[in-house]
């Protein structure tokens, strides 16, 4: 029974790709050396200005990772279609980053949608090291 | 005597006017479309939106969506090969047109056959149904378009319109 419930256990958390922020940064730390053999580490900085960073879409308007998750990663966003997005930070919010694949998922989408192109993995981890450092 | 009768027919008016709204909340409550569900669906589709009941869109709409949905609306909004064919599959048996629900029959009736509609808001179904609903009511923030239709009807995600559960936010 008990056997049962760990293979259980091991196999749900496999499934949804379970994991700590400080794994997944470990993890873009490692794709990053490979981008650019001169990775400096993560910087909460440069994330921050990334996530405000106004740019300019090719279909004419203005948009950043703010426009949905506002200003404030500790407030409730909203999608265009007016829904609530919870907050971004994990302060507020500690389900973030703590499923890989949702979030290579919403990156791989989200950064196509605001910078027309994918995140290098250097981007990622500035997001993420960011997100960990609001209080 | 004229007082008694005035009463008697008072009473068989409210018990008839009573009946009908009973018959007219049944009838609505037969309108509701099929309770449908799949996980998968449920969770991927309704980050951005409320959860769109399938029986509101033909299924050449679903499968056109589903073949597009790396430009969704002006979104990326893209799934996985696995993940898409599941969902694909659930709305397409649960469409408008692989219903016996007579409000997903109209729906499908009020569009034309040559054309495939991605908006349910653009169908003639809705235009119709929605022709006193000005476009400032649609626009206020409670609201933000006529897409979301959970603002109005309070159990849109469940596929049931009727209007005894229709009220509109300021
Ligand atoms: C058009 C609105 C929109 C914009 C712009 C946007 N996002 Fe998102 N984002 C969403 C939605 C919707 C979700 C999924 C809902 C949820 O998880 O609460 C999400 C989720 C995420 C997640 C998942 C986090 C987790 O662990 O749950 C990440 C990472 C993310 N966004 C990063 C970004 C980045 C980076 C940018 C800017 C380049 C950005 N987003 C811009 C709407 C947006
Ligand atoms: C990344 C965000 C996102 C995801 C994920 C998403 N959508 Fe959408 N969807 C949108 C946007 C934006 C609109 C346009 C809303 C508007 O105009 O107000 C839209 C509109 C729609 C509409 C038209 C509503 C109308 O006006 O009649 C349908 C139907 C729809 N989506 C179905 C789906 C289905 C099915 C899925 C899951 C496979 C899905 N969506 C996943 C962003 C998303
Ligand atoms: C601004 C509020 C509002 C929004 C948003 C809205 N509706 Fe409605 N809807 C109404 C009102 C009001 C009526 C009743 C009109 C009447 O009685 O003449 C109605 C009627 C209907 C009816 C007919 C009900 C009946 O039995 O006669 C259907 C079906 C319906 N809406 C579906 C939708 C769908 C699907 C959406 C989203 C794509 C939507 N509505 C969005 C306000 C709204």
């Amino acid at each position: 029974m008990r056997k049962s419930m760990l293979i259980i256990g091991l196999l749900l958390s496999f499934k949804t790709f379970a994991a700590t922020p400080q794994e997944l940064l470990k993890q873009y730390e490692s794709q990053a050396k490979q981008e650019h053999s001169a990775f400096a580490g993560f910087s909460a900085e440069k994330g921050a200005t990334f996530f405000k960073t106004e740019r300019l879409h090719s279909d004419g308007k203005k948009v950043s990772c703010a426009t949905c998750h506002t200003a404030d990663p500790r407030n409730q966003g909203k999608t265009r279609a007016n829904k609530v997005i919870e907050p971004m930070a994990p302060i507020v919010n500690p389900k973030r980053f703590t499923d890989r694949a949702k979030v290579e998922k919403w990156f791989g989408r989200n950064c196509r949608d605001v910078l027309e192109r994918a995140c290098t993995a250097q981007e990622k981890g500035d997001y993420v090291a960011y997100m960990l450092s609001i209080q | 005597m004229k007082n008694w009768m005035q009463l008697v027919l008072l009473f068989t008016s409210i018990s008839a006017t009573s009946a009908l709204l009973a018959s007219g909340g049944m009838e609505e409550g037969g309108r509701a479309m099929p309770v449908v569900s799949n996980a998968k669906w449920a969770a991927e589709c309704s980050s951005c939106h409320m959860l769109y009941h399938p029986g509101l869109l033909p299924e050449r709409s679903w499968r056109k969506m589903m073949l597009g949905l790396d430009k969704h609306f002006g979104e990326n909004a893209s799934l996985d090969a696995a993940m898409q064919k599941e969902i694909t599959a659930f709305l397409a048996l649960n469409s408008a047109d692989k219903q016996d629900n007579r409000r997903a029959k109209r729906i499908n009736q009020s569009i034309p056959a040559n054309s495939t509609p991605l908006r349910i808001t653009e169908t003639r179904y809705f235009t119709d149904k929605h022709d006193e609903v000005s476009a400032n009511t649609f626009k206020r923030k409670s609201i933000g378009s006529a897409s979301n239709c959970v603002a109005c009807h309070k159990n849109a995600e469940k596929g049931n319109f009727s209007e005894s559960q229709i009220k509109i936010p300021r």
